[in-house]
């Protein structure tokens, strides 16, 4: 039997929230996109996440230009797709809530202000202050903060919602979104580009595929053959029962910062509590290299909970109802992968977002399509090449 | 590490840890309520008059005791576990290592919901079973059983004994039929046979109606139920146009089969086979040092159970080298029993029709508040068809009961999720923040609480 199946533009293989991204902003162009997920959408990294649209755990550099790239695109993004698809289907979560950072050592005091005033010279809104005012930020903070720093910019979102508003858009501009469909290499024409995508369901004809697979990046860029340095890093969030309002911002450790841009194996952790839509409260966020391994531990669930207490005295007696783990992709040098791969053209790769994700898919989006469709770049796309050293294999 | 450590004390878990004691291992017993026999045994307490069933020789039995975690170690696996009263704060930590462990964790029973079914005065069969058995508690004065299955009868019968008058027991499906169909299995079901007609002797004796293709589609009343509407059904459960009658109750009871408690399996990674936990002859699962007998592995009453949980505290103790003489009676039993079970359930599905009694706005998930209309728009809308990306969207099954009511009917009501997906729970039972704060994860340490 032969079946005719259409042409698109571009194949998006990955349904998470930076693969939903690329297909938005690729559609917003003018592209037919098809999104390719081997099981549901939004089901993978992006379910894990706690939906962190963060600038204060960032240090100058091209990340943070990312970040607040993403971060301003946010809010316009939604208003757009408020228009478009209506209020319900456009509804995120979206809470400009801001971060408070707080040190609750002599040692991690200094380090903190410092990395402050370095964000606040290149233009990031970061604000000491004192712990008095940080009391009066979060009224059930532990007395034992030393200094504090707040962040108005940080927001948060439902990282599910976010991705699934996104596809709905892809679809509503009448690209497709095929869940349950693995992508399982590329065909190249005769020119050495790539014609289509191999699937479970057979080839789909495009003219350029972008590989937003997450933690499985590697392995998909591999199966294409122009293989990346992609990996997993194991992470755990605990949530307790919903509870009267408690936490107003996102609260964290002063050490969340070192963890974040740390390479070392073993588990760390870090205190990063918020509350959601929902009542609950969110507490991250353990880092753990230990491949794609899902096996739950307890003393990795232990820390984060010392550390919540430790922060939030009265969240002691509090229920956790569960916990769940994901995997955040990282590239060696802990920087997004986003543009073409030199090996192959049409292939696109837009990964490594690590725990960021959520919070760079706006500008990740953007960024690909305007890459893809040979348009000026809003942010400086160079750092996040796909052939910088130890990303190409 | 060098004990067999048997979870739950329903009729396996007891025969696991007497079949393991036996060949003279160590042998630990851990459940959550204080007594032994599970909710298969449940008895009132010695002040309303009931007793206790006695010691195991040989057995160190944890009362009142939860596993809420369980994770694997070099050599077997580590279960944290609380002591003490769920509710109450100060509850003691210890860990447990085991080489050998058997998972006897049982299935409650399952609500198919209907308009009106989250009023007070409707119960699980189970938990009116529970008040009758445990407490002497009748949980109405005129009360309607409706569901599937054999275990309605006994409920029936623990009812009336407490002073219900039961106004009649509601089979969805057509039990006699199903039976005869498969003389073999009838055969194999000897007793449970005869235990079903003397159910309908004690029905007949006191003038309890049995009405087969019939169930309560809804329930009515403002602060607590008041009436039913009951339906004759079809084959696949839809309701037969004109067969709609009001009945006026003040309790209703649905039972419609049983949902295994899997998540103490998933957490060791045991394969599953359908929903149920795969083993192999010696009650075996996937993985190694891990034995699983009851409830778990298959619904099929209590003697299965009991015949299951022999092989499997006979193979954990073997595996640390205890001896005892190979069980013929209870590997006949298991034999017969899995004839049975396979019988019942043929006889007793859960059929797709129930799906149309759903209205707009039936709640799913009680806990959460999602009704119907939410869970299909969640689908429809935003392509939530992944365990984790419905429960995301349509929080369905992230309340208190973290889906373990309303799981198995949103993976009716959606198709294709993942049954481990819905019974992957690493935190098995709610703990403080705390308390998890302060654990223990050797087993050489203290709680520091």
């Amino acid at each position: 039997m032969v079946v005719s199946v259409a042409y698109s533009d571009v194949v998006v293989v990955g349904a998470g929230v930076v693969g939903a991204a690329c297909a938005e902003a690729l559609s917003a162009a003018g592209s037919t996109v098809t999104v390719l997920d081997r099981g549901a959408p939004a089901s993978g990294t992006t379910a894990a996440g706690e939906g962190n649209i963060l600038v204060s755990d960032k240090g100058p550099g091209a990340e943070l230009e990312l970040a607040r790239a993403s971060r301003s695109r946010w809010p316009e993004l939604l208003a757009e797709l408020r228009e478009e698809l209506g209020p319900a289907l456009a509804d995120v979560e979206w809470e400009p809530k801001g971060g408070v950072v707080v040190a609750t050592s002599a040692e991690s005091a200094a380090p903190l202000a410092e990395f402050a005033a370095a964000q606040r010279a290149v233009g990031v809104d970061a604000r000491q202050v004192t712990p008095a005012e940080a009391a009066e930020l979060e009224p059930h903070l532990t007395p034992r903060v030393v200094t504090a720093v707040h962040y108005p910019e940080d927001a948060q979102l439902q990282p599910v919602l976010a991705a699934t508003t996104l596809l709905a858009a892809v679809r509503h501009r009448g690209g497709q979104v095929r869940a349950g469909v693995a992508a399982l290499g590329v065909e190249r024409g005769a020119n050495g580009a790539v014609s289509g995508v191999r699937t479970s369901e057979g080839v789909l004809p495009c003219g350029a595929v972008v590989n937003a697979c997450g933690p499985w990046a590697g392995a998909f860029a591999e199966a294409a053959g122009a293989p990346i340095a992609v990996l997993p890093r194991r992470g755990m969030v605990l949530v307790t029962g919903p509870l009267p309002k408690t936490v107003w911002h996102k609260v964290y450790d002063a050490d969340y910062v070192g963890a974040v841009t740390s390479g070392e194996a073993g588990v760390q952790t870090s205190t990063v509590i918020e509350s959601t839509g929902a009542g609950t409260v969110l507490i991250g966020s353990s880092r753990q290299l230990v491949g794609l391994d899902e096996t739950m531990r307890v003393e990795v669930l232990r820390e984060l909970a010392r550390k919540a207490v430790a922060l939030f005295p009265v969240l002691a007696g509090v229920p956790v109802l569960r916990a769940y783990g994901g995997f955040r992709p990282y590239a060696p040098d802990h920087l997004p992968v986003i543009g073409a791969d030199p090996r192959l053209p049409g292939l696109w790769h837009a990964t490594g977002h690590e725990g960021a994700g959520i919070g760079l898919a706006a500008a990740t989006g953007r960024l690909i399509a305007e890459l893809v469709t040979g348009r000026p770049t809003h942010v400086d796309a160079e750092p996040f090449r796909v052939d910088r050293p130890g990303v190409l294999l | 590490m060098n004990r067999v450590v048997v979870v739950g004390a329903g009729p396996a878990g007891m025969a696991a840890a007497r079949a393991a004691a036996a060949t003279g291992v160590e042998v630990v017993l851990v459940d959550s309520a204080q007594g032994l026999g599970g909710q298969y045994h449940r008895r009132a307490p010695e002040s309303l008059g009931g007793n206790e069933i006695p010691p195991i020789p040989g057995v160190r039995h944890l009362a009142a005791t939860t596993v809420w975690a369980l994770e694997p170690v070099p050599g077997g696996h580590r279960l944290h576990l609380r002591t003490g009263p769920a509710d109450a704060p100060g509850r003691q930590a210890t860990v447990l290592d085991t080489a050998a462990l058997v998972l006897a964790t049982g299935a409650y029973d399952r609500a198919l919901p209907f308009p009106g079914w989250d009023l007070p005065g409707v119960f699980t069969a189970g938990a009116a079973q529970a008040l009758a058995k445990g407490q002497k508690v009748a949980v109405g004065s005129r009360v309607l059983l409706a569901g599937t299955g054999p275990f309605l009868l006994p409920v029936a019968e623990s009812l009336i004994g407490v002073g219900a008058r039961v106004l009649g027991v509601l089979e969805a499906n057509i039990p006699v039929g199903g039976w005869l169909r498969d003389p073999l299995a009838l055969l194999a079901g000897r007793a449970k046979a005869a235990e079903l007609a003397r159910y309908v002797t004690m029905l007949a004796r006191h003038r309890v109606p049995f009405r087969p293709r019939t169930t309560v589609i809804a329930a009515h009343g403002t602060d607590r139920v008041t009436e039913v509407t009951t339906a004759r059904l079809t084959a696949d459960w839809r309701v037969r146009p004109g067969s709609e009658r009001r009945v006026p109750v003040d309790a209703v009871c649905v039972g419609f089969g049983f949902t295994p408690q899997l998540e103490l399996a998933v957490a060791a990674g045991c394969r599953l086979a359908g929903e149920f936990v795969e083993v192999n002859e010696a009650q075996a699962t996937s993985v190694a040092g891990v034995f699983a007998a009851g409830e778990i592995t298959g619904i099929g009453g209590a003697d299965l159970s009991e015949a299951e949980g022999v092989l499997a505290g006979l193979a954990a103790a073997r595996l640390l080298g205890g001896q005892g003489e190979t069980p013929r009676r209870a590997i006949a039993a298991v034999r017969a029993g899995r004839r049975f079970a396979a019988a019942l359930d043929r006889a007793h599905p859960v059929r797709a029709g129930w799906q149309s009694w759903l209205a707009e706005d039936t709640l799913i998930c009680r806990c959460e508040e999602v009704d119907y209309g939410a869970l299909c728009r969640a689908v429809r809308d935003r392509d939530a068809i992944g365990v984790r990306s419905l429960k995301l969207v349509s929080r369905v099954g992230l309340g208190a009961c973290q889906g373990r009511t309303c799981g198995r009917n949103a993976a009716d009501l959606v198709g294709g999720l993942d049954p481990a997906g819905l019974a992957r729970r690493p935190i098995a039972a709610p703990v403080r923040l705390g308390e998890l704060a302060t654990t223990p994860v050797h087993p050489n340490e203290r709680d520091t609480s």
